[in-house]
């Protein structure tokens, strides 16, 4: 099947619709949040009108649909990602909490005395990076400050790549997880997931991706990646919010402590103490996002009817043109690599006179929607000597006109502001 | 247009020609907000001095990083309150407060807030009156601290 975009932008309800006074929507925030397709937003509707119920716990025909529903969707996913087997995929509510659950886990096994690949202390080191999004720094900066283990981190060199330059200091056998973003959701860097992973496991450390940012627009298999722990969200990738998955190898889900207590997650309760479910029920306590897990399995079947290694042809070549464009315009700066080589679809970018945020005002009145500021990565801004910018992020529903209007809006807010070449 | 209503020429003129602009010293009290959402900051000092009618702001200096809409507003907040007591230049803030909770729907009092009443426009904009407010959160901050020192 050939990717016609004229046709996806028909399954998306919402590009229909006008905004600010009868503008037509140019969406371009896909990195913050996609908008979702009608076979998306119907499997929602049919889970709640015909399927409803609670899982794993209701004896009745309802709640057998429901929980089919909801593990046919964590079988689905694990075949996207290429686990090892469904037991693998942890439901969380987002990448953030996935994150958390790891770094808590950790920190759990710390507190209990415990030796091993999971316990911290003093002289033990996270290893993150500097383009990190809040979510992959605040849990660990929290972690360390538990434990008293030290964090530390790679830099970003100004072309907006990972500076691996000092990795032999960096991964040491004092590291005892690296935690990474698969692609940088400001630079769109695709970052060398690989080989800091073979690095890592060789000095005996575990290896976290943030895949936030990545699995909406590539295919991702966890095991060609190297990966021991990977995060991704459902309503990046044309799902629905509540709902994000932490893959993890089965052997360490196995040995982690849990991280939320609760309902389902448990084996034998007794007030004195309790033990605990296999995974994934170990680490999914209380009433889950249950109607989000089938209609997150309902988003990566149609990126798959669409064809994921199509898609990601087709936004390289929207990135190449929107480049291309943006760079014609005088003092424009991008963030991240200028060329479309090992980057993705998010493009962010400074302009002299014009703050990110009036920046994004302008191009809002013209219907075209953006996001502005630090994007939860304010290392990484100052690390590139902005204090914010503006960020473009294109999706499979995006077409070469928008980025044009894109360079149209950059153009019209410079005028505006009287600064720039126009 | 409706760019026009939230940028008013007198908020592009105090953003490229900010009045009262730098750190001066002496200060009695000197704070640093920023906006998480955006990153926009301001450093904002506060000088206060005795008269008969209650301590009187002196001078309001500040360094600030932002948009047009932050960095107007700290300039016109330091015009406006310069010179006023302690007292009234809490009520123009409560009244400057008042109009950015408006949702468009405000009728500023141009005797109380001047210059001020430019920014009613940014309230029907929910993502912007953080960025009106900042100085003056930071104003408030400042001078409450200042009070506690005298």
């Amino acid at each position: 099947m050939t990717f016609d975009v004229a046709r996806i932008r028909k399954d998306f309800p919402i590009l229909e619709r006008t905004v600010r006074d009868g503008q037509p929507l140019t969406y371009l925030d896909s990195a913050n949040t996609s908008q979702k397709p009608r076979q998306v937003l119907d499997t929602l509707a049919d889970f709640y009108e015909r399927h409803n119920a609670n899982i794993h716990r209701a004896t009745h025909q309802l709640g057998e649909e429901a929980t089919a529903a909801y593990e046919g969707a964590r079988a689905t996913v694990a075949g996207f990602i290429g686990a090892a087997e469904p037991a693998e995929v942890v439901f969380t509510k987002n990448v953030s909490e996935g994150i958390n659950l790891v770094a808590y886990s950790m920190s759990n096994a710390s507190a209990a005395g415990q030796h091993g690949r999971f316990a911290l202390g003093p002289g033990d080191e996270i290893v993150i990076t500097e383009m990190e999004h809040h979510s992959n720094i605040v849990p660990w900066q929290l972690l360390c400050q538990r434990t008293g283990a030290t964090l530390r981190w790679f830099g970003v060199t100004q072309e907006g790549r990972l500076d691996v330059s000092n990795v032999d200091d960096l991964i040491t056998g004092r590291t005892k997880l690296v935690a990474l973003a698969h692609q940088s959701n400001v630079l769109g860097t695709i970052n060398p997931v690989r080989a800091i992973a073979d690095r890592a496991h060789a000095a005996g450390a575990l290896v976290l991706v943030d895949a936030a940012q990545s699995v909406p627009h590539m295919p991702v298999d966890v095991a060609a990646l190297g990966a021991d722990f990977l995060g991704f969200t459902g309503h990046k990738m044309c799902g629905p919010t509540g709902i994000g998955v932490l893959w993890g190898r089965r052997e360490l889900l196995e040995e982690m402590p849990p991280f939320l207590g609760g309902g389902e997650m448990i084996e034998d309760v007794r007030m004195e103490r309790s033990t605990f479910a296999p995974p994934p029920h170990k680490f999914e306590a209380g009433t889950m996002p249950i109607a989000e897990a089938p209609t997150l399995a309902a988003a990566i079947g149609y990126l798959t009817e669409v064809g994921l290694p199509a898609l990601r042809e087709y936004e390289h070549g929207l990135v190449t043109h929107a480049l291309e464009a943006l760079r014609e315009i005088d003092g424009l700066r991008i963030l991240g690599p200028a060329e479309p080589v090992d980057r993705g679809a998010a493009i962010s970018f400074t302009v002299e006179g014009v703050h990110p945020h009036d920046m994004s005002q302008v191009l809002d009145e013209r219907g075209i929607a953006v996001r502005a500021g630090h994007h939860c990565a304010w290392p990484l801004h100052r690390a590139m000597g902005v204090q914010a910018s503006t960020r473009a992020s294109f999706y499979l529903y995006n077409t070469h006109e928008e980025a044009d209007a894109l360079a149209e809006g950059i153009r019209e807010a410079q005028r505006f502001f009287g600064v720039g070449g126009g | 247009m409706r760019l026009e209503s939230l940028y008013q020429e007198i908020i592009l003129d105090h953003y490229r020609h900010p009045h009262h602009a730098g750190l001066r010293e002496p200060f009695d009290a000197e704070v640093r907000h920023v906006n998480p959402v955006c990153g926009d900051e301001v450093t904002l000092r506060v000088t206060l001095k005795d008269s008969d009618a209650g301590p009187v702001v002196a001078d309001v200096s500040y360094d600030a990083l932002g948009c047009s809409i932050s960095q107007a507003s700290t300039s016109v907040l330091a015009d406006l309150l310069i010179g006023r007591t302690v007292s009234e230049g809490m009520k123009v803030n409560d009244e400057f407060l008042a109009l950015m909770q408006s949702q468009g729907e405000g009728e500023p009092d141009e005797d109380v807030l001047g210059d001020a009443v430019a920014f009613a426009g940014v309230s029907k904009y929910p993502a912007r009156i953080k960025c009106a407010l900042l100085a003056w959160m930071a104003w408030k901050d400042a001078t409450a601290q200042a009070m506690v020192r005298q």
